[in-house]
């Protein structure tokens, strides 16, 4: 997985709560969750996205850790080298 | 013969448009299933049906604009004889076919006539709803709203408008807030969260919510309704929860029975009635009802909010951000997650005394988090 496919899956997660987002607008190295608006419901919505698309669940006390696009997007990548990933089961 | 009313839609939606049949007559439907699709200032919605019978008659068109309390279709009841129901109709329905068959001038009141000609709406082949098949004002209201449908934007402005405005125009507020610690409940919720699957992990909303609910059972002069210059208690705890939508606006949809809902279940619903909300596709049983709204605006960073009470009912409870503090546990000074709490209630009905210690109950709930 290289970095340019997880960063497409992140932003189709992102695009799939908020349909109006423009890309070329998100500053990557700001707080992810104020710059797309994402409320705690959202944001959930997105680790599940990207649990079912990656087959990595972020827990909760990682949220520190990818707080910003770059940040997730180094995360997720991290996770898929370290072999964390696992194919979904639950296909949705 | 069963008369299928159009429910009531919440306190800011008084009248819907139909946009959609989803039954037609002969057909059978049963309690829960959609019949229509309504649009409203706010949003579309599935129109449920709350009974077993068979369509005999769609009496409402597409297009067409009705208040609250409309007659919009008519059913038989189960086992009914459909011809011995004909005859107990209403004459006007079939007034209205003779005199469009019989191609004579639509009759059309002198109101109606002048608003037509004003928004340029042709009368020639509208039908009519009034008396005898009379051509009235909403009518044409009707017709030019088809024609030209309103920004959608602006209706939900204009329904927020006009029920926080009757809300603060009638409604004595008082107003009353307290910083609840939330170490227990975020200690419990993060072991929780830790060990579960992420489709069972729960929001902190949920906690709250529960201890609202909770805590209203002994407090149930906030949770209920100020009508016909009364309060009437709610019989159940119904909470209203506010959603912001991500076009701009809120909805404040309903959970049911959340004292009696476990928080798994609680989140499951939740997520759905935020789902829907936000992809316009509530149903009619979501937003009427609720004996209070909770409002948290947490997430938009803001540490407390005091809300505007949704009339008819007669308390809101807001909540912040849920925050590290400085906070003195024992004499020691600590930082602690916390969040502020607050209470907007109706002077009418209650007074600061019982509101404030309605919050302390919320309080003690939320240190006993496993029990919640």
């Amino acid at each position: 997985m290289n970095p340019q496919m997880i960063r497409d899956e992140v932003l189709k997660a992102l695009k799939g709560i908020a349909p109006e987002l423009e890309i070329e607008q998100l500053r990557s190295d700001r707080s992810l969750r104020e710059e797309v608006d994402l409320d705690s419901m959202d944001w959930l919505r997105v680790i599940e996205a990207l649990n079912r698309s990656l087959g990595i669940a972020i827990p909760e006390s990682d949220y520190q850790h990818v707080d910003t696009l770059d940040k997730l997007i180094a995360y997720l990548g991290q996770k898929a080298k370290s072999g964390e990933a696992e194919p979904s089961i639950r296909k949705g | 013969m069963i008369e299928f009313k159009l429910p009531s839609l919440g306190a800011d939606m008084d009248e819907g448009t139909l946009l959609e049949w989803k039954v037609h007559p002969g057909d059978v439907v049963k309690p829960g299933q959609v019949i229509a699709v309504v649009d409203t200032a706010k949003a579309a919605i599935d129109v449920e049906c709350w009974h077993e019978g068979t369509v005999s008659q769609l009496l409402i068109d597409i297009g067409a604009k009705v208040p609250v309390g409309t007659t919009i279709a008519r059913l038989l009841e189960p086992g009914e004889d459909p011809h011995s129901a004909r005859r107990t109709t209403t004459a006007a329905p079939l007034l209205i076919e003779e005199q469009a068959s019989s191609g004579r001038r639509p009759r059309i009141s002198p109101a109606a006539r002048k608003r037509a000609a004003e928004l340029g709406v042709s009368t020639a082949d509208l039908k009519g709803h009034g008396p005898q098949g009379v051509v009235t004002l909403e009518d044409i209201e009707a017709a030019a709203h088809v024609a030209h449908p309103p920004d959608p934007d602006q209706a939900m402005r204009h329904a927020i408008a006009a029920a926080m405005t009757r809300s603060k125009r009638e409604i004595p507020h008082y107003y009353l807030s307290e910083t609840i610690a939330l170490d227990k409940a975020m200690a419990w919720l993060q072991a929780h969260n830790a060990q579960s699957t992420l489709q069972e992990r729960l929001l902190p909303s949920v906690l709250l919510l529960k201890a609202v609910a909770l805590a209203l059972r002994d407090y149930p002069q906030l949770n209920g309704f100020w009508l016909d210059n009364a309060f009437k208690p709610a019989l159940d705890t119904d909470l209203g929860v506010a959603i912001t939508l991500r076009q701009g606006g809120l909805v404040a949809p309903v959970l049911h029975h959340v004292a009696d809902t476990s928080l798994t279940h609680l989140m499951s619903e939740l997520a759905s009635l935020v789902e829907r909300a936000r992809s316009g596709s509530l149903r009619s049983s979501e937003l009427g009802g609720a004996g209070l709204t909770v409002t948290q605006l947490g997430d938009q960073g803001v540490d407390s909010v005091l809300g505007v009470i949704y009339p008819p009912q007669v308390a809101l409870v807001g909540f912040g951000r849920i925050s590290e503090r400085p906070w003195v546990k024992e004499g020691q000074l600590c930082v602690m997650p916390t969040v502020i709490s607050s209470l907007s209630a109706d002077h009418r009905v209650s007074d600061g005394h019982y509101g404030a210690r309605f919050l302390g109950e919320v309080r003690r709930l939320l240190q006993t988090p496993e029990a919640l």
